[in-house]
């Protein structure tokens, strides 16, 4: 006994069974990703003033990826239209760039999210002198711009690598993802950060003026040293950092998640269920388009998530 | 409790409602009698029909069915009724006296205006003393000691005679207002008009509810967010303080008292504690 | 079940050959016939309410007699549970526990699975006239989530720290903080069970849609079958929004993260610094509402259905009206989504917000009594017989009509002030729920157990289970009006201890608006009869097990009705239906004149040859 309409379209309703179901189904994931752009946009409006991070992600590496996701769009449908005219050597050709792109896609956002992880942040119990770290001053774009005492006292917290001082003065970096709570656990009592000078939490008119001092120089990393017992807080830029970095991480890895649920079912259609092209050209084509409605979909999530996050 | 006619008394009482001690709580009752003469009228119309159609149609009674059944309008007119009036009582009492309720706020001076803090599993006032002013706080400066972070040396506000008394007792002075003349103020209804409350409410931890059944009050405490409210008081009492929000394996017990007292025994109590020494912010005391 | 018969009937030969040489674990737990997925969610689901019931029977107790030992199962709840039950006494602890659990077992693992899953697996297709749902596997898959979803809530009971205290509501902060891991299994939980309902309203809505039966016409389809269609929308477009919230409450629990969480909490004496604070409690609201709104919708929509469907074959006559119960569901459908803030009246919203809110409420329950009337219409004229499914049909509209009429003070806010949080919330979900929905789908078990068994259930046990359970019914949630109206609130894990404290010692200290005495003795005489309602399903239960085999045989039509799911053979075979089958006509052709029988299937061509 066959289900009807498998392969072959209802005519009242223009559709086969398993085209209906994943337009079903992506109605069901509008809903989800809209319930989380709704959080974004709530907690966003809701965020106490400067507490919403700007200019932390990288860009640069941003669009790139977006373009790997988009020309993974085309060749979806290329690869498609391919099946289509019966040409399954240029179908398999074409949607092997498609896999290519989408496992890019994810090795590049993995790289980046090592990146965050690897970076922190901490905050001083009290607002944060030049007097108590002279080292600061030594830094030579401080000294030579109009960035003076004052400002570096209202800077809140600070930004960069960090590195800890053990029991016997020793210097090591630190593992992923720590929090002061780890540092008590490891009765770390001082730490060393290695400021990241790009990312002051600086406002952006003195930004500006470091910049046009030509003293800015991304590169150079100074140091300072740090009394854990002076820190109020302490994060790398994980999910707990902000509320920024809970939706950036809750959203693009569950969309990386979508990522590699299609790869893996495009990846599978292409070079395992070869067998179904023989015996039903059509079904198997069907199974093409449906699993490339689920990719484009994936790729209109991430054109979505791409200026929310990295732009706005 | 006000005199009221018997017949609004017996409605409450038939419907087992609380005596009332505030203002727009008339109000709140009103609209609940209202709603239950509709869902009444609905209810016994539709069981005497029903019973009425149980008998009648039964296979013994009606061996062979009609395949039409009603052909009369009257059930679109029932319909049609039901919207009206809900309708109505949406446009004309509801949605204005929410409005009232949460727009219509008295001005601080003419108030008794006060902080009410959740927490598990207790409640914790603080009133301003003479100067009508508040201690600046900032929950960022909280410690230990000063849970609700009130500046200590606050240069605007004054916290030398925020009064501050113990967790679970809550009171407001009931006042009767008079006009110039010294005459009884009264509402344009004809009831005596007292001096308004404002509770600018607030959680520490988790969401809890300020409810008092008798003032016809009920306001979630969120944390992170102080929400105001306001009512005015008729009669002096011993009110019950229940916390109308699952907070925890304490939460049955997160009850306390909100007295509405008399203008002397308000100053009185208020002097006793007063004043507070700086950050001394309402903590549990269990 | 029996899924074969050795009843002599016309078809037995057709449905023998096809059961033979498939194993019993493909056959009945890894199947995919959507009329054997039917029966393992019934089952399943049937278990879970009987399970649910027995907490809050537990429940009932200490709110009858706080702090006192649990009779009978007391020692075994210390054994089993630890701390939280020491000497058989029921901590706080685990009161919440027990009253989260509840609320959600009895909605996501009991009447959903029964309502939705399981009646709309077994009957939908029949209905249709379909051999069986679009995508069989995933229909599989959909139970097996839905399965592990259940292992991972019972599980819960027995972790340390015991399962979810904080509400079916699970409202944060308090449900991220609470130390026990029950909270992370009930998440966990939870997002299983939202991905079997999403993967079950695909296949229903794509069946529905698909595979109706030539001359299946959409104005063709019985009621039940349009309640379906509608829940499953409700369920595919309302239950993301609370996975995503899942997702989120998740990490605040085990990343640190605060969606949920605002700056500056203060947890017990300690200001919380190590987060970053920023997050909104209100947001969990927001999207669990949005979800929870509708989903009580998804609790009485299919009950509706079924209770059409017998009263209409009861009472020998159309349904009145099909066409306004089709669009008042449709409408009931859309107005669902945007009615959710009725639940977050006390949150400190704002007139403008409030008003939309409170509109769309009064709106939305003018379908409803369009579809209440529309039953009650449908016995004008009738010849109604009194069968047990049609008892319980029956019993549904008034008791629904409480429930429902209640919600009206409910839905203002102004009235909100004295109610909220209180019994009288509870009483008004339970009249819904309890004797609305749960009636509603013992009348459809007693209605369809033939055609699953092949045997009819016994009518004089199904008639005490009748009565008793509607008395019962009415003594247990009909004085939570009056309590809550008094001001008794729920959730309260000394079940009252403390009113009953104060309205005693508080009478000389002049407090006004305490709890009388008699208020609170009303949780007494609720705890009996909430025993009674116990001792009434135990009737059900052995008519349940003992009709499968000793019930008295059922023909392919037993109750001479109309719709397709009646013409196939008893039980149907895999596939269904011996012959092509095909719609003529509309679902509830009864005393039609000029036909010979008082029913004309829907199958039968026009015109008709005697
Ligand atoms: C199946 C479930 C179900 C259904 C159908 C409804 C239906 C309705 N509900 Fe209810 N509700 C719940 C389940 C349900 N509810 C639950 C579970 C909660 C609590 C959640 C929690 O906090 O834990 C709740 C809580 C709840 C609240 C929040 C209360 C609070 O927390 O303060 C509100 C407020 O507006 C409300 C309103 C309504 C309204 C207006 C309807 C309307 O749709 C009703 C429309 C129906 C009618 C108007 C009846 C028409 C009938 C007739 C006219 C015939 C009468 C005939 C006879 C009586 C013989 N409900
Ligand atoms: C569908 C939903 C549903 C159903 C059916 C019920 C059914 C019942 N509920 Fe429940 N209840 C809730 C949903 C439901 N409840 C929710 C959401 C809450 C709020 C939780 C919270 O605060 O977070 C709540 C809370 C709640 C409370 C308040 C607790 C508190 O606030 O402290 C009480 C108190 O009496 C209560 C009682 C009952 C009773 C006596 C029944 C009875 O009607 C039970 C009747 C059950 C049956 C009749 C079972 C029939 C099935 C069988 C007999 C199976 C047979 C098995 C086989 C044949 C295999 N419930
Ligand atoms: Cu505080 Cu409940
Ligand atoms: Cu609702």
């Amino acid at each position: 006994m066959e289900i009807p309409y498998t392969t072959q379209p209802r005519e009242d309703t223009g559709l086969y069974n398993a085209k209906l179901g994943i337009w079903l189904f992506l109605a069901s994931e509008v809903m989800l990703f809209g319930a989380l752009f709704s959080s974004y946009i709530l907690l966003r409006v809701g965020a106490a003033e400067g507490a919403w991070p700007h200019g932390l992600m990288n860009i640069p590496i941003g669009t790139f990826n977006t373009v790997v996701l988009i020309t993974s769009s085309v060749t979806v449908v290329l690869s498609w239209a391919a099946l289509k005219l019966g040409n399954f050597k240029r179908y398999q050709k074409i949607q092997a760039v498609t896999v290519i792109c989408a496992l890019g896609f994810l090795g590049i956002k993995t790289t980046e999210y090592n990146e965050k992880f690897h970076h922190y942040e901490i905050w001083f119990n009290e607002p944060m002198t030049v007097a108590e770290h002279p080292n600061l001053m030594n830094q030579s774009f401080v000294e030579e711009t109009t960035i003076n005492k004052e400002l570096i006292g209202t800077v809140p917290s600070l930004i960069g690598h960090l590195n800890y001082i053990d029991k016997d003065g020793e210097k090591h970096h630190a593992g992923i993802a720590w929090t002061l709570a780890t540092l008590k656990e490891k009765e770390i009592e001082e730490i060393e950060f290695e400021l990241d000078t790009f990312h002051y939490r600086i406002p952006a008119r003195i930004q500006a003026q470091i910049k046009k001092s030509g003293k800015y120089d991304k590169g150079e990393h100074e140091t300072i040293r740090v009394q854990v017992s002076d820190l109020r807080r302490m994060s790398a830029f994980v999910p707990a950092h902000s509320t920024f970095f809970a939706i950036y991480f809750t959203m693009t890895a569950l969309h990386a998640l979508h990522v590699l649920a299609g790869a893996i079912v495009i990846a599978y259609i292409l070079w395992r269920n070869n067998k179904l092209w023989k015996r039903d050209p059509e079904r198997y084509t069907n199974r093409v388009e449906v699993s490339g409605l689920f990719w484009h979909f994936v790729d209109l999530v991430w054109i979505f998530l791409f200026p929310i996050l990295y732009l706005l | 409790m006000e005199e009221q006619s018997t017949f609004w008394q017996w409605q409450k009482d038939i419907l087992s409602m609380p005596p009332l001690g505030s203002r727009h709580g008339d109000d709140v009752d009103v609209f609940i009698i209202y709603v239950h003469w509709l869902m009444l009228f609905l209810f016994v119309l539709w069981t005497a029909y029903f019973f009425y159609v149980l008998f009648r149609y039964n296979s013994r009674s009606n061996p062979k069915a009609d395949p039409v059944g009603v052909r009369s309008h009257y059930s679109t007119y029932l319909e049609i009724g039901v919207a009206v009036v809900e309708a109505i009582l949406l446009l004309a009492i509801a949605i204005p006296m929410w409005a009232k309720t949460v727009d219509d706020f008295p001005k601080d001076e003419d108030s008794t205006v006060m902080r009410l803090a959740a927490e598990q599993f207790t409640w914790g006032s603080r009133y301003t003393g003479k100067n009508g002013l508040f201690a600046k706080q900032d929950i960022r400066l909280a410690t230990p000691e000063n849970l609700l972070g009130y500046e200590a040396n606050d240069p605007n506000g004054d916290a030398s005679d925020d009064v501050t008394p113990p967790p679970k007792d809550v009171r407001v002075p009931l006042i009767a207002l008079k006009d110039e003349n010294g005459e009884p103020l009264k509402h344009p209804d004809g009831k005596q008009a007292y001096k308004p409350v404002i509770i600018h409410l607030t959680s520490k931890d988790v969401i809890h509810s300020l409810k008092v059944n008798t003032l016809r009050i009920c306001q979630d405490a969120m944390p992170g967010m102080t929400i105001p409210i306001h009512f005015e008081p008729t009669v002096t009492g011993r009110y019950l303080i229940t916390c109308a929000q699952l907070c925890g394996n304490g939460h049955a017990s997160m009850n306390a008292w909100f007295s509405v007292v008399t203008e002397e025994e308000f100053d009185e109590w208020q002097a006793e504690y007063a004043p507070a020494k700086p950050g001394a912010a309402p903590i549990s005391f269990e | 079940m029996q899924a074969t018969t050795t009843e002599k009937t016309e078809h037995t030969e057709h449905h023998d050959h096809h059961h033979h040489d498939i194993g019993f674990l493909r056959s009945y737990v890894f199947s995919t016939d959507h009329k054997i997925i039917g029966i393992q969610y019934g089952v399943t689901a049937l278990a879970f309410l009987l399970f649910g019931f027995f907490l809050v029977l537990l429940m009932r107790f200490q709110i009858g007699y706080p702090g006192e030992t649990i009779p009978v199962v007391g020692g075994l709840l210390e054994k089993l549970l630890g701390d939280v039950a020491a000497e058989g006494k029921m901590q706080p602890d685990l009161y919440n526990a027990f009253g989260a659990m509840h609320g959600t077992i009895m909605v996501f693992l009991g009447v959903v699975p029964l309502a939705f899953a399981a009646f709309g697996n077994y009957v939908v297709p029949l209905q249709i006239g379909a051999i069986d749902m679009a995508f069989p596997r995933i229909n599989m898959v959909s139970y097996q989530c839905y399965a592990a979803g259940g292992v991972i809530m019972f599980v819960s009971f027995f972790i340390p720290g015991g399962a979810a205290q904080a509400g079916w509501t699970s409202y944060s902060p308090l449900a991220t903080v609470i130390p026990t891991n029950g909270q992370t299994f009930w998440i966990l939980g939870m997002v299983m069970l939202i991905t079997s309902s999403l993967l079950g309203s695909v296949n229903f809505i794509a069946t529905i849609i698909q595979l109706r039966a030539p001359g299946m016409t959409w104005m063709r389809m019985p009621f039940f079958v349009w309640t379906q269609f509608i829940t499953g929308f409700i369920l595919l477009l309302a239950f993301p929004p609370l996975e995503a919230a899942s997702v989120m409450q998740l990490m605040d629990r085990l990343f640190d993260t605060s969606f949920y969480l605002p700056s500056g909490l203060v947890l017990s004496g300690q200001p919380v610094t190590q987060i970053s604070g920023g997050g909104s409690p209100l947001l969990w609201q927001h999207l669990f509402w949005f979800l929870g709104h509708p989903e009580v919708y998804v609790l009485i929509l299919p009950a509706m259905g079924v209770v059409a469907e017998v009263l209409a074959c009861n009472a020998r006559r159309p349904l009145w009206g099909y066409r306004s119960l089709v669009y008042s569901v449709l409408a009931v459908g859309f107005i669902s989504f945007i009615v959710w803030a009725h639940h977050m009246y006390v949150t400190g919203m704002g007139t403008k917000i409030s008003t939309f809110f409170q509109t769309t409420t009064m709106i939305i329950s003018i379908p409803s009594v369009i579809i209440l009337t529309c039953l009650f219409i449908s016995l004008w004229g009738g010849s109604i017989r009194f069968n047990t499914p049609m008892c319980f049909a029956l019993a549904f509209l008034p008791m629904f009509g409480i429930g429902g009429l209640t919600g009206l003070p409910l839905g203002f806010n102004f009235a909100d002030l004295l109610l909220h949080d209180s019994y009288y919330v509870i009483a008004h979900f339970h009249y819904v729920v309890a004797p609305g929905t749960i009636f509603g789908l013992l009348a459809g078990v007693y209605f369809w157990y033939p055609k699953m068994t092949g045997r009819l259930m016994n009518e004089a046990l199904g008639q005490v289970h009748f009565w008793a359970s509607l008395i019962f019914m009415n003594l247990i949630f009909m004085p939570m009006f009056a309590q809550g109206m008094a001001g008794m609130s729920r959730r309260m894990s000394d079940g009252g201890a403390v009113y009953a404290a104060q309205a005693e010692g508080m009478v000389n200290e002049g407090v006004i608006g305490a709890l009388s005495a008699s208020v609170i003795e009303w949780n007494k005489s609720i705890t009996f009869a909430a025993c009674g309602l116990m001792i009434a399903q135990i009737p059900f239960i052995i008519n349940f097990f003992w009709s499968m085999n000793n019930g008295r045989k059922a023909t392919d039509n037993p109750w001479n009705a109309t719709t397709l799911d009646w013409q196939t053979p008893t039980p149907p075979p895999h596939g269904n239906f011996d012959k092509p089958i095909a719609a003529y006509r509309g679902p509830y052709e009864y005393s039609q004149e000029g036909h010979p029988t008082d029913f004309t299937p829907q199958n039968q061509p026009d015109p008709v040859k005697s």
